[in-house]
């Protein structure tokens, strides 16, 4: 019985970091119909630079974090203004392959520039730190803080769209960019900011991801996948919903790496293609 | 708006087309003298060439003229693969027959797959296609009578001379990439080929025209994986090894899609072309390795922003070239001034970013 | 009485396609004038290149003596100028109160806020909360004009208020016009019904194919007139 409990608790901790994942695709795509097939290779890049700067520069980790969600803020806005503003409409073609030549350059600079070796970032032990609870299930404490970002970052996700002057103007321009001008709101700059908050919370995910595991340059496209069937079952359209879908989706994992460690993310990909068969507005779906 | 009555006939062929098919001809029959003079690497190369090919095309009808984006394709090229293999380690087949018949399972499973992944739509159906890549590959990496993980060999060929086997593998290429394109050729000429446009463009619009949008677009879906399956069977009879990682990397859908951008979409030139180009860089630049990639995935991004049509579409624009005429061209038979413009020009070619129209 | 909105032969064009062939328009202040003409005449061009919808050239458009053509539609509304564009276009994930609010995005100072657009359509404040695009043709429209009044304009223009509504509804709306334009604000005035528009306005502009065929003052002009010029028909 004991062990079911752990499987859970271990994928709602596993699906929290998804979920953030999620998150900035959740934003992107909602505000400005974008598929960004370098999404996963974005939060590697950034995993990357904080390993960078805490490794070559030296630049101590509760400094190097701030920085880098400084740097990711800039980062998401340019590309979005100089790169992707180019390539977002309704025809989904342009941007798909424009984000996915972007994600087969950064793997590629990733692996000249850092070896195709997996990096992770020191955190002076915190990684392997646990909270014991009977029964001899043991929740790590990084888990657990990334599950408490993740809580946060959804309410504050949540809050932005429904109660500020910058979501109506996000909600709008995803409703009509034509019209919206007129209220004074440019596209242009709109979906640039959206980029740039969708970069923070991937800077957000990587320095998490970045403490647990051990990152490759080629990790990018899996990281993709998950927060993509994140979205998918939690229905698309509501912040909480992608939270949900990412806890699910750590869950059916978890179930699946305790049958067989082969199974496990191919359990995942299984519950999304069930969702999608049987419920595919996911979850909890906005109604429009 | 007066416009007087005027003679006028629909012209299909047009000089350069001519040229072109004539151009063809003489490729093929020179491929097919290759096993007579041409050396082991060259008839690999030319296989290798194929498969893109194929798959590139299929890619384009599906993309280009179905409008449905996938990044998924690899799925059918693997079970093309692996159907293959089957048939011909373990049913006793030849290999060339099991080539067809692989692509006809991989349509066959193509339809409960459509059924989950046309819940989707645009970008994300293009995930949801790559998941269902990911689920195969997973699945036949975890059967261990194919090999698991690390694959296996194609051992139907024992006691085959190598010599035979490479010349009947070129001619089944060559007959591949025939009956490819000349199949897409008489669809895309024919009312079938021209719905496909309509859909593509306007869906609403070409439903109210009695074009059975649901139908035709499985139809497309079906046949770009039953042509993808007919590239993977074909590649992995060169190959004479399969592995999950090799079969179902999604990296054959990048490069489809490479080369489909960089040809131009939407047309029946621009996969030719855009393979001919990518296999030349590939063979003089892989050796750069990543940097190779890198400049790879650089150049798409460039031409999609400024070059959507690719460099074919630019060039027959700018020229008004087409080799595969699938266009149909109203020619006005006086030449009579007038203050409209006198040709109007019904192209299957048409561009992804129209001018808008005037609201009344 | 001073101009405050003046085109100079502009043009418009979609593409290759050219809609307006020199149009010469003033509007002074504190004036509602009309534009009148048939479907495809150009009136909803005109007036989404007065907003920055369409690119045209700068020294075409003169507001408040400054050349404004082509100039982003999110620059012009700062200047003052709001559209109430045709077929309402609310948002349809924004709720009613949301829709107002955002028309004051760009925070210019003047009467028109919340309260004051609630009191020129009391039905408004009922439904504040309800998707903008669940009420009815007539509270949708005047949610529309509504957001455009909250930028607190110094010029509205209305394409075709009227469109899809109710004679009886379409007349509370233009009840409302009087006091809208009390104080000094000017407009200009969209209109397939042609009484319609000469009883709200002073002036009026009819358009046809592109270019101005008959202007005046509303209260003047003769029903032939207007007819002939509507139409396009030469005697």
């Amino acid at each position: 019985m004991s062990s079911i409990v752990n499987i859970v608790l271990q994928g709602v901790l596993l699906g929290a970091l998804y979920a953030l994942f999620a998150m900035g695709q959740s934003l992107v795509f909602g505000v400005m119909r974008l598929t960004n097939t370098a999404h996963g290779d974005f939060i590697v890049l950034l995993v990357f630079v904080l390993f960078a700067l805490t490794n070559w520069l030296h630049v101590p980790l509760w400094a190097a974090v701030p920085l880098l969600v400084v740097i990711a803020f800039g980062a998401g806005y340019a590309v979005q203004f100089a790169v992707l503003n180019r390539v977002s409409g309704r025809d989904p073609l342009p941007s798909l392959v424009v984000t996915f030549g972007l994600s087969i350059v950064i793997q590629n600079l990733l692996q000249e520039v850092f070896s195709a070796d997996p990096r992770s970032l020191a955190t002076g032990g915190f990684e392997s730190m646990s909270f014991p609870l009977p029964g001899g299930i043991a929740l790590g404490l990084l888990p657990l803080l990334t599950l408490a970002v993740t809580i946060v970052a959804t309410l504050a996700l949540q809050w932005i769209f429904a109660r500020t002057p910058l979501g109506r103007a996000f909600r709008a321009t995803s409703d009509d960019r034509e019209i919206v001008q007129l209220m004074g709101v440019s596209p242009r700059r709109t979906f640039a900011l959206a980029m740039s908050i969708a970069f923070v919370l991937i800077a957000i995910a990587a320095t998490l991801y970045g403490m647990r595991t051990a990152v490759s340059p080629s990790d990018g496209p899996a990281l993709l996948l998950y927060a993509f069937e994140a979205v998918i079952i939690g229905g698309m359209g509501s912040f909480w919903g992608t939270f949900a879908g990412g806890l699910a989706l750590g869950i059916a994992q978890q179930i699946g790496f305790y049958l067989d460690p082969g199974w496990g993310i191919w359990l995942g990909h299984v519950l999304f293609l069930a969702v999608l068969t049987v419920r595919p507005q996911g979850f909890f779906p906005k109604t429009a | 708006m007066n416009m007087r009555e005027r003679g006028f006939e629909v012209r299909r062929a047009t000089r350069a087309s001519r040229v072109a098919v004539l151009l063809l001809l003489i490729a093929a029959v020179i491929v097919a003298s290759l096993p007579y003079w041409a050396g082991r690497d060259t008839l690999r190369d030319f296989t290798q060439i194929a498969a893109y090919l194929v798959f590139a095309l299929m890619w384009n009808l599906l993309a280009g003229y179905g409008g449905m984006v996938s990044i998924g394709q690899q799925a059918y090229f693997g079970i093309g693969g692996y159907a293959m293999l089957i048939l011909a380690n373990y049913g006793g087949l030849s290999p060339f027959i099991a080539v067809p018949i692989a692509a006809v399972i991989a349509a066959v499973i193509a339809v409960p797959v459509s059924r989950i992944a046309f819940r989707l739509e645009g970008g994300y159906f293009a995930i949801g296609t790559w998941v269902i890549g990911e689920v195969f590959r997973l699945s036949v990496a975890n059967v261990s009578w194919l090999g698991g993980g690390s694959g296996t060999s194609l051992t139907a060929f024992q006691g085959v001379p190598r010599s035979l086997r490479e010349s009947l593998t070129l001619w089944t290429a060559l007959v591949i990439v025939a009956a490819a394109i000349g199949l897409l050729y008489l669809f895309l000429r024919s009312k079938r080929g021209l719905a496909l446009t309509a859909m593509r463009d306007n869906a609403v619009a070409a439903n109210s025209q009695g074009v059975d949008v649901e139908r035709t677009r499985l139809l497309v879906y079906l046949v770009s994986a039953a042509g993808t399956a007919l590239a993977g069977g074909l590649y992995f009879v060169g190959n004479l090894r399969i592995s999950p990682d090799a079969a179902f990397s999604v990296n054959w859908t990048a490069f489809a899609i490479f080369i489909v951008m960089i040809g131009g979409l939407g047309t029946l030139e621009g996969p030719i072309i855009g393979t001919l180009i990518f296999f030349l860089l590939n063979k003089f630049l892989s050796d750069f390795g990543t940097w190779y990639l890198v400049g790879l995935g650089a150049l798409a991004i460039v031409v999609t922003m400024f070059f959507p049509q690719g460099i074919w579409g630019y060039v027959s624009r700018r020229f008004g070239w087409q080799l595969f005429p699938v266009a149909r061209h109203v020619v006005f038979l006086d030449r009579a001034p007038s203050s409209t413009r006198g040709e109007v020009i019904d192209t299957i070619q048409s561009a992804h970013s129209a001018p808008s129209a005037p609201h009344p | 009485m001073s101009a405050i909105l003046e085109t100079r032969a502009l043009s418009a064009f979609y593409g290759d396609f050219q809609a307006l062939f020199g149009i010469d328009v003033t509007v002074n202040r504190g004036e509602v004038i009309a534009l009148i003409g048939s479907n495809g005449a150009g009136k909803s061009t005109f007036l989404k290149t007065l907003s920055g919808l369409l690119r045209t050239r700068p020294e075409q458009v003169l507001y408040k003596g400054e050349a404004i053509g082509g100039m982003p539609a999110a620059g012009i509304v700062e200047k003052g100028i709001a559209l109430v564009p045709e077929g309402r276009r609310l948002f349809a994930s924004l709720t009613v109160e949301e829709n107002l609010l955002l028309g004051g995005y760009c925070a210019r100072p003047g009467r028109w806020n919340l309260q004051t657009v609630y009191e020129l359509f009391p039905v408004l404040r009922e439904r504040r909360r309800h998707p903008a695009t669940a009420l009815s043709g007539g509270q949708q429209q005047m949610v529309a004009l509504g957001r455009a009044l909250m930028s607190n304009p110094d010029l509205v223009m209305c394409d075709e208020l009227s469109l899809g509504l109710a004679p009886v509804i379409v007349r509370e709306i233009y009840a409302a016009l009087p006091s809208i334009v009390d104080g000094g604000m000017s407009a200009i005035v969209v209109e397939q019904d042609v009484q319609l528009a000469r009883k709200v306005s002073s002036r009026f502009y009819c358009f046809q194919e592109g270019r101005v065929s008959l202007s005046g003052a509303s209260a003047d002009v003769s029903d032939e007139a207007i007819t002939q010029a509507y139409f396009g028909v030469t005697s």
